[in-house]
């Protein structure tokens, strides 16, 4: 038992991503697609730029999915596999990835919530199997940042919070 | 959990500050929000009852900067503090890379401390975190009021220490933040204990504030490399 593990994001893996995202916003019509993780960090994000802050979105949509899933056992299910939001114009769809990621579709009247759910169903499939590899390749094993990263952060951290 | 990502050069960590209700852990989001540069910060968000009671939690992203090439953020929440949302209070350690622990100094809130600091360590155990291995500072807040329980008595009550087992960590580690105190040290009974970092605050004028933040934040940076 320790602290919570660390994971990296590579380069390769963001591409891979990116790649499933946008042939499922051709495929469902669909606005915008993002990644967030369980602890509320935006992965990625595909299709329409978010007119909204990023970093809130995430947080508030890992906190969503999260009491969700408190819901789900209170009710003797194991979990809830997706969440459908539905606004007048604008609607949210989320869908549990292997367990660690959240993929949060937003979709507006040019699309149905029918067509969404069923195009999400292999990119989910999809991006499962993505970050299984991505969690089985760093095995638990945290990564490392430099050390010269370490001294620059302790002066930006005085100069930030100096007061 | 912190994050890094390498294909947008961002390290995220998350800090949870605990505690018992209306211990100030809000208060101390609040400082941080209204003296950190505008263009440092983002958008504070509070779920919180009519009240103004935590429901949920409260939210806030603080940006570093940039450091060694990757855009470094922390993440702050908060945790409602009443005994009855557990619930939700365990959703917010998920992930977490450091905690702040708000201790009510009051002597009234003694038990409420207690409690709420076995509550911590057990919602850590059932994520299956180690609070003794992870971030982790102590913050004495309200030490203005006329009723604040003396610093030996809060110290003996909520960080009286864990066992240091392995040998080669059994030496004295002086307290950085207070002379002539240990943060490692041997007890009379021959023990070597480690503590938490302390600090003192009155978070409703800022005082202790970013102490406590800053020590947290180089703790978890500390904790990437």
């Amino acid at each position: 038992m320790s602290g919570a593990s660390s994971w990296s994001l590579a380069e390769s893996d963001h591409d891979r991503i990116v790649v499933l995202l946008t042939a499922f916003l051709r495929a469902s019509n669909a606005r915008t697609a993002l990644l967030v993780d369980r602890a509320g960090q935006m992965v990625a994000t595909a299709g329409e730029p978010p007119e909204f802050d990023p970093t809130t979105f995430a947080s508030l949509a890992a906190a969503d999915f999260s009491a969700n899933d408190q819901l789900a056992r209170l009710i003797g299910e194991t979990e809830f596999g997706s969440l459908f939001h539905q606004g007048e114009t604008a609607s949210m769809y989320l869908a549990d990835i292997a367990r660690r990621v959240i993929l949060v579709v937003l979709f507006d009247t040019r699309t149905t919530l029918g067509l969404v759910k069923l195009r999400v169903r292999g990119t989910v499939e999809d991006l499962s199997q993505v970050f299984s590899e991505m969690f089985a390749r760093d095995g638990g094993v945290a990564p490392r940042v430099e050390q010269s990263f370490l001294g620059d952060a302790e002066d930006e951290i005085d100069k930030l919070f100096g007061e | 959990m912190s994050m890094i990502n390498y294909a947008s050069r961002e390290i995220n960590c998350k800090l949870v500050y605990y505690g018992p209700g209306l211990g100030g852990k809000t208060t101390n989001l609040e400082h941080v929000y209204n003296k950190v540069a505008p263009g440092a910060r983002g958008k504070m968000i509070s779920l919180a009852t009519e009240t103004e009671r935590t429901l949920f939690f409260d939210f806030l992203p603080v940006d570093l900067g940039t450091i060694g090439g990757f855009k470094t953020r922390f993440h702050l929440y908060t945790v409602p503090g009443q005994v009855y949302y557990n619930a939700s209070r365990k959703l917010i350690l998920k992930g977490v890379d450091g905690v702040v622990f708000v201790a009510d100094s009051q002597i009234e809130r003694m038990e409420a401390n207690i409690e709420a600091m076995q509550n911590l360590y057990d919602n850590m155990a059932e994520h299956g975190y180690d609070l003794t291995r992870i971030p982790f500072i102590i913050q004495y807040n309200k030490r203005d009021l006329p009723n604040a329980t003396p610093i030996a008595d809060l110290q003996a009550a909520l960080n009286p220490g864990w066992p240091v087992e392995n040998p080669a960590r059994q030496r004295p580690m002086p307290d950085p933040y207070h002379e002539g105190e240990f943060l490692i040290g041997r007890q009379v009974d021959g023990e070597w204990v480690e503590r938490a970092s302390y600090f003192e605050a009155v978070a409703v004028n800022g005082e202790g504030v970013f102490d406590t933040l800053k020590a947290v934040s180089k703790l978890v940076l500390k904790a990437l490399g």
